[in-house]
């Protein structure tokens, strides 16, 4: 009888040991599901509102007093001038960098220190980028609220990404290959600039789009920077004022009238429909170049 | 001269070109150090702003009076510099967040570590990645537009004001989610498969080996990816700035509206502040509090994660 309540006893604890495993899936289960959802209704939510007032009205218009006849064309273009100056910056020096850091560096002190220093970079609220972009470029440089001072603080802020990118890029690339360039007597320089740098391309391109569509989303360092929030032209030049698409859809957002908040709906969906695009050439130009890697 | 003689001659020759070619490299290799520096001097520059301006600051206000004051009214024209109710609204809205955020993104990395199929997980994975790529502004607008009159509003009653702390905290919850995942599923994949192994092989379930094996193993790096996305969460500013109510107030209630210390430089940024004012030092002062915050949260988890890294090898 005592063996049998004992061999019950181990059983329920089994049954006990299966169930609790089958109500911690399901939790695992839901915790997913909750994020995929709240994504999904994010979507549905901007585009439920926004996707009646786009047309090529709404993009090739300036912001108005009347949010019917609100458009993006100046908040575009100051996106994509600020874009083309913040990559022009931030790409060859992320490079170089990374270079430098994966290729030259000695194993010292001082690189441990710049590595340790990329990292906690990397962690910085963007916010605190605003203010060195205002203090230094702004102020201390003289550049004014421009466009070069905007795209030099989001290269600065988007540095360590593209860093971080372009090292593992740089480290794809097999050792045997930078040997036998050596081997054949070229200097360290011609071997990472002819024989590593080619095929370390396509990976570090995916980093530095991920890394421009991150620069694309940022408000609040060009809010602090000064970037206005009402601008009724295109950007002339690099010495331009400038506003850019996230704070022309917060400057909406931030108006009391519902017809605004409808305007800056359809501003998010310009500006998502940006970056799943730019996202989408990333992902596409990652699995190309996987297809087609020599080694 | 012996055909081995002219044959030494020339790779001696040779070898001269090169290193006179290496030679001639060295501007590249300065401009290569040139490019790496750049951040340290980004870094220098960050703490010489940040301090100028705040020593400005605290030559007109007294730094015990900045730190336990709890009114903030730099604005008005009876001003009070207590940074205690932006602190504490920062730190409600991050805790929120975290609230919400850790658990819901450690089960989901541990089902994605431990349980999901490996075609399912291309599918989830990239689908948390759109969540952490989009721009915070967006957010906002969600928080605005969806948490507060359908969620909060929902839950706690129609007169609940749409600007609160609460929808701040749930939106920025859903921004850092795939912070926490994406990072503890890293270091609950790198535990060996033989530790799961020979757990199974002592009869443990699944669930056993999910909690008491792979979770522990990787605590180091899933405490660190805590405390990054609360450095996040803490200096995460459009979310809180548009949805979290931007008046300074010291309160415990998450449904009232409160300024968070980012919230507050956004909005000294977009009035037209002249430099030298003492509202223009407060944004740099409130600055350097965030910066060593969210600093410090950062070589937390980086100490924690080479400190305590467990190697399996």
């Amino acid at each position: 009888m005592t063996g049998a309540g004992a061999l019950r006893g181990v059983g329920g604890r089994a049954v006990l040991r299966r169930n609790s495993g089958r109500v911690f899936l399901a939790l695992c289960l839901a915790a997913v599901l909750a994020a995929v959802m709240a994504l999904a209704v994010l979507l549905v939510t901007v585009t439920a509102d926004g996707i009646g007032r786009l047309s090529l009205d709404f993009i090739n218009s300036y912001p108005s007093r009347f949010a019917d006849r609100a458009g993006i064309k100046a908040a575009l273009a100051g996106t994509l001038w600020v874009m083309a100056f913040t990559g022009l910056f931030a790409v060859p020096v992320g490079i170089g960098a990374a270079i430098y850091l994966e290729e030259f560096a000695p194993r010292n002190w001082l690189t441990r220190a710049i590595e340790t220093n990329i990292n906690n970079l990397a962690g910085v609220p963007s916010i605190i980028y605003g203010l060195l972009g205002l203090a230094l470029f702004v102020r201390a440089m003289d550049l004014g609220r421009s466009v070069m001072a905007g795209a030099l603080t989001l290269a600065l802020l988007v540095l360590p990404i593209i860093i971080v990118a372009a090292r593992e890029g740089l480290r794809s690339v097999p050792p045997s290959i930078r040997e036998a360039a050596l081997g054949l007597g070229a200097t360290p320089w011609q071997t990472v600039w002819a024989q590593v740098l080619p095929p370390a391309l396509p990976a570090m391109l995916t980093g530095i789009i991920l890394a421009l569509s991150r620069a694309i989303g940022e408000t609040a360092p060009l809010i602090v920077m000064g970037a206005l929030t009402f601008v009724a032209f295109t950007p002339s030049g690099p010495g331009s004022a400038f506003t850019v698409l996230p704070i022309q859809i917060y400057n909406w957002i931030s108006r009391p009238q519902a017809a605004f908040q409808t305007t800056a709906a359809a501003g998010i969906i310009v500006l998502l429909l940006v970056l799943l695009s730019m996202n989408a050439v990333a992902v596409g130009l990652r699995m190309y170049f996987e297809r087609t890697r020599r080694w | 001269m012996s055909a081995g003689a002219i044959a030494r001659e020339r790779v001696a020759a040779r070898s001269r070109k090169r290193t006179l070619r290496r030679a001639k490299e060295w501007p590249i290799y300065a401009f290569l150090f040139a490019c790496a520096a750049v951040s340290i001097v980004t870094t220098l520059g960050i703490v010489a702003v940040l301090i100028e301006e705040t020593a400005n600051f605290f030559g007109e206000v007294s730094v015990v009076g900045f730190l336990t004051g709890t009114e903030w009214t730099p604005l008005f024209t009876e001003k009070h510099f207590g940074v205690l109710p932006l602190m504490n609204a920062t730190l409600m809205m991050a805790l929120g967040a975290m609230l919400v955020a850790v658990p819901l993104g450690l089960l989901a990395a541990i089902y994605l570590s431990e349980y999901a199929h490996p075609r399912i997980r291309s599918v989830v994975k990239p689908v948390l990645e759109v969540l952490a790529g989009i721009p915070t502004v967006v957010y906002g607008y969600f928080a605005l537009q969806f948490i507060s009159p359908e969620i909060v509003r929902f839950v706690f009653g129609g007169d609940t004001s749409l600007f609160n702390a609460l929808s701040a905290s749930l939106a920025m919850a859903i921004m850092i989610l795939p912070l926490v995942s994406s990072l503890s599923e890293d270091a609950m994949r790198s535990v060996p498969q033989s530790l799961r192994e020979g757990a199974y092989g002592l009869g443990a379930t699944k669930f056993e080996v999910a909690t008491r094996v792979v979770f522990p193993g990787a605590l180091s790096g899933i405490v660190a990816a805590v405390i990054l996305a609360g450095s996040r969460a803490v200096g995460e500013t459009m979310i809180v700035t548009i949805v979290g109510g931007n008046q300074p107030n010291l309160s415990w209630n998450p449904l009232e509206g409160m300024q968070a210390m980012s919230a507050y430089i956004v909005q000294v940024s977009l009035g037209d502040t002249p430099r030298g004012t003492i509202e223009y030092s407060t944004i740099f002062a409130v600055g350097l509090m965030l910066f060593v915050v969210t600093l410090s949260l950062n070589v937390l988890a980086q100490w924690l994660l080479s400190r305590f890294r467990e190697a399996y090898e």
